[in-house]
C-alpha cells in the first residue's frame, strides 16, 4: 500500500508522546509454489508506551503474521521481504541473532493464541518461567524461583503449583502461566495473540481483567490481536482494522466504534451483536477475502465493498480523513491519488 | 506409585504367560528328545539307556500339571534343565555366557545406532534443506534396506579377510583369557567392532527418519515458538523444547528394539562366530536341544518384558503426562 507521505509524519500521534515500537511498510510473503503469497502488504503503525494497540480483523488478514514478524519468529516458507520495525531506534529486523535473543522478551514478549499448545509438555510451569529469566539476567536458581513463584501470585495463581505441568492445569490456568511467562522480564511492550480465544465466556472474561489489572499496575503496552471486535472495545485505546494484508482503517478506539469509516470496518461492526442496545439485524459481508497471491490492482476490498464506485480499481492511499483517523478508502478525498480523482471526474 | 504398581502386575501376568506357553508348546510336539536321540542311533540303544537318558534329561511320564509344576518349581530355583548337545552342562552355564556377549553385542550395537541417529535426525530437521538433510537420509535408507547379515558378510569379507583389518571370528583373542585388564577389554572391543558396525550401519536410518519427522512437526509448534521468542540459546530451543518432545515416540521404539537385541542379531552372531545366545540357539535347533531351546527362548521373553518395563518406567520419568493415567 502506498503511504501517503504528507500526513506520515502526524500519525495521530501526539506530541511529545515517542512511539514505542514502529513498524514501517512491512511486507512478508510466504512462498508456495504458485508464487509468493503477499500476507502481509505494506503495514505501517506505532504503538506509544502505555498503549494498548488493537490489531482486528478476519482470518488470514495478516494479523498474526505482523505479530511473528515484530519478533521475528516466522517459520519459513516465511519471509520479511520489506520494511522496519523500530525500536528505541534500532531496527528489529536488521539484528544479529545475538542481539535478536537479547532484544526477544526483555523489550518485547508474547502471549500466543493457544495455552496448550505454547507450554512445553514436558516441562513444569516454574522451569518455563526461569528459563526465560535465565536466558536473560545472570540469575541464580533460587531468586528465579522465587520470582517465578511471585509472577504466578501477580497472575492468580497459587505459588505451589509451580511445579505443575501444564497437563495438571485448567485451560485458563495455563493462560495464565503463559501470561506469568511472558511478565518473566518486565517488558515495555507485551504482544497478545487471541490470548482468550481458545477459553470459554466466563474464563475470557477473566483473563481479560487479568490483564486489565496487570496493565494498570505495570504500565506495559500491549498489541491485542484479535478476530473479535466486541473484545477490543473494552480494552483498547487505538484500533487498526487489517484486511487482505493491509491496514485499511486506524483511529481511536471509540471514534472507530462511533464513527468507522471504512465499509469494511463497517461490516465486521455489524458481523456482531452490541451487548446492549437495540436489537439489530447482524448483516455480515458477503463474499471472502482476495486471493493473495495475486491480489486485485486496485482497492483489495472493492469486490466485496457496497460502496464501491470507479476509481476503486486503483489503490487508496492510508491517509488522515480525520485527525487521528486514518483510512484507506477512496470515499475519502484524502485517501485519492490523482489517477483515482481522474476517474471520479471522467465519470 | 499405583501406575507402577499396575504396570508391574501386568508384566507379572505376562511373564506368567509366556512360562506356560514355553512349557507347553514343545510338550505338544509329538516326540521328545528321547525318541530324537533313539531315533537318530536307529535302535542301536538298550530302552534301558533312554530311560536313563530320559530321567538325566528331567523328562518323565507324570501327569501334565504334575510336570507343569515341578517346570515351575525348577524354574523359581534357576534350573533349566541340562544341555543335551552339550551334556552334562546346565543350560544356564551355557546361556550365562553366551548372555553376556548378545548383550554386548545388541546394546553396544542399538545404543550408538540410537544416539548417532536421533542426532543427524535433529540436525536435519533444525537445518532442514540443509547438507546433512538432503544427503543423510536416502543414503542410510539405501544403507539400510539391505539384508543386516549380507552387510555383515561384506564387511567381513572385505575388512577382516581381504585388508585384514578386524579378526575373522569370536569376541575377543583366543591367546588372551578373559580378565579386566586393559588388554582384555581392548581386544573384546576390536572383535566388537565389525559385527556392531554392520548393525548400526542398517538400523541407523530408521532412527534418523524416524527422528527427522517428528521434529519437524513439533517445530511447528507453539511452544518452540514461544522458545524462540523468549530469546533461549538456539540449543535450548533445540534440545529442551523440540527433541525433548520429538524423542518420546522414538523413545518407545528404542524400548521394543532393546527387548529384540537377545534374539535380533542371531545372523550377525552367525557371521562373525560371536558366542552369543544367536550362535548357541542355531546349535541347539541343529542338535534337537530342546531344554537349551526352551532356555533361551524363555530368557528373549523375558528381556522383551523387562525391556518394556524399564521403558514404561523411563516413559513415566520423561512424559509427565502419562503420569496421572
Amino acid at each position: 500500500m502506498a503511504i501517503a507521505t504528507e500526513t506520515s509524519n502526524s500519525q495521530g500521534t501526539p506530541a511529545g508522546a515517542a512511539p514505542l515500537i514502529r513498524i514501517e511498510d512491512l511486507k512478508v510473503q510466504y512462498l508456495s509454489p504458485r508464487g509468493p503469497v503477499r500476507a502481509v502488504d505494506g503495514v505501517t503503525f506505532d504503538i506509544r508506551p502505555g498503549e494498548v494497540m488493537g490489531l482486528a480483523g478476519e482470518s488470514g488478514c495478516g494479523k498474526s503474521t505482523v505479530a511473528q514478524a515484530i519478533l521475528r519468529i516466522l517459520q519459513p516458507p516465511a519471509v520479511i521481504t520489506n520494511g522496519r520495525v523500530l525500536f528505541d531506534g534500532n531496527d528489529i529486523l536488521d539484528m544479529s541473532d545475538d542481539q535478536l535473543n537479547e532484544f526477544r522478551w526483555r523489550d518485547v514478549s508474547m502471549v500466543f493464541q493457544s495455552a496448550m499448545n505454547s507450554l512445553n509438555p514436558v516441562m513444569t510451569i516454574g522451569d518455563q518461567i526461569t528459563d526465560a529469566i535465565q536466558a536473560h539476567q545472570r540469575m541464580p536458581g533460587r531468586k528465579a524461583l522465587e520470582r517465578a513463584e511471585e509472577l504466578l501470585r501477580i497472575v492468580g495463581i497459587e505459588a505451589a503449583r509451580i511445579d505443575s505441568y501444564p497437563h495438571q492445569l485448567s485451560g485458563g490456568m495455563r493462560q495464565r502461566a503463559v501470561i506469568a511467562i511472558a511478565l518473566a522480564l518486565n517488558p515495555p511492550l507485551m504482544i497478545m495473540d487471541e490470548p482468550t480465544t481458545a477459553l470459554d465466556v466466563v474464563v475470557q472474561k477473566e483473563i481479560m481483567s487479568t490483564i486489565s489489572r496487570l496493565k494498570q499496575e505495570l504500565g506495559f503496552s500491549i498489541l491485542f490481536i484479535t478476530h473479535d471486535l466486541s473484545l477490543l472495545v473494552e480494552i483498547s485505546d487505538r484500533i487498526a482494522i487489517m484486511y487482505a494484508g493491509q491496514i485499511v482503517e486506524l483511529a481511536n478506539a471509540r471514534e472507530l466504534f462511533e464513527q468507522p469509516l471504512h465499509p469494511y470496518t463497517n461490516g465486521l461492526m455489524s458481523s456482531f451483536p452490541p451487548l446492549t442496545g437495540d436489537r439489530v439485524k447482524l448483516s455480515g459481508i458477503p463474499g471472502s477475502p482476495p486471493d493473495l497471491v495475486h491480489p486485485p490492482a486496485g482497492c483489495r476490498f472493492a469486490a466485496r465493498c457496497p460502496r464501491r464506485f470507479e476509481p476503486c480499481g486503483s489503490e487508496p492511499l492510508f491517509a488522515e480523513a480525520k485527525p487521528g483517523h486514518r483510512v484507506a478508502c477512496h470515499l475519502y478525498p484524502e485517501s485519492r491519488t490523482p489517477q483515482a480523482q481522474e476517474a471520479i471526474r471522467e465519470h | 506409585m499405583n501406575f507402577i504398581l499396575r504396570r508391574l502386575g501386568f508384566y507379572a501376568l505376562a511373564a506368567w504367560v509366556s512360562i506356560t506357553l514355553n512349557f507347553f508348546l514343545p510338550r505338544m510336539m509329538p516326540g521328545d528328545p528321547g525318541d530324537a536321540v533313539m531315533a537318530r542311533m536307529q535302535g542301536r540303544v538298550q530302552p534301558e539307556t533312554i530311560d536313563a537318558m530320559r530321567k538325566a534329561y528331567g523328562l518323565s511320564d507324570d501327569p501334565l500339571w504334575q510336570q507343569y509344576f515341578d517346570y515351575l518349581g525348577n524354574l523359581m530355583r534357576g534350573e533349566f534343565g541340562i544341555a543335551i548337545s552339550a551334556f552334562p552342562t546346565p543350560v544356564t552355564d551355557i546361556i550365562r555366557t553366551s548372555f553376556f556377549w548378545t548383550l554386548l553385542l545388541g546394546l553396544t550395537a542399538t545404543i550408538v545406532a540410537f544416539l548417532i541417529g536421533n542426532l543427524l535426525g535433529i540436525i536435519g530437521a533444525w537445518r532442514r534443506g540443509g547438507l546433512v538433510d538432503s544427503v543423510m537420509p536416502p543414503l542410510l535408507i539405501f544403507v539400510g534396506s539391505f539384508p543386516y547379515f549380507w552387510l555383515a558378510l561384506l564387511a567381513l569379507f572385505f575388512m577382516g579377510f581381504e585388508w585384514g583389518w578386524f579378526p575373522l571370528r569370536h569376541a575377543y583373542s583366543s591367546n588372551i583369557s578373559p580378565s579386566w585388564s586393559l588388554e582384555f577389554v581392548g581386544s573384546v572391543a576390536y572383535h566388537l567392532v565389525l559385527p556392531a558396525a554392520s548393525l548400526v550401519v542398517v538400523a541407523i536410518g530408521g532412527w534418523v527418519l524416524g527422528m527427522r519427522n517428528t521434529m519437524i512437526s513439533t517445530l511447528s509448534e507453539d511452544y518452540v515458538m514461544m522458545a524462540e521468542a523468549k530469546g533461549l540459546p538456539q540449543r535450548r530451543v533445540m534440545f529442551n523444547y523440540a527433541a525433548r518432545n520429538a524423542l518420546l515416540p522414538n523413545l518407545t521404539a528404542f524400548g521394543m528394539q532393546l527387548g529384540f537385541i537377545l534374539g535380533g542379531a542371531l545372523l550377525t552372531e552367525v557371521v562373525f562366530s560371536y558366542p552369543g545366545l544367536g550362535y548357541q540357539l542355531l546349535g541347539a535347533v541343529r542338535n534337537l536341544d530342546y531344554p537349551l531351546m526352551q532356555g533361551i527362548f524363555l530368557i528373549i521373553t523375558f528381556s522383551v518384558l523387562g525391556a518394556n518395563l524399564v521403558m514404561d518406567l523411563l516413559y513415566v520419568r520423561l512424559d509427565p503426562r502419562v503420569r496421572g493415567a
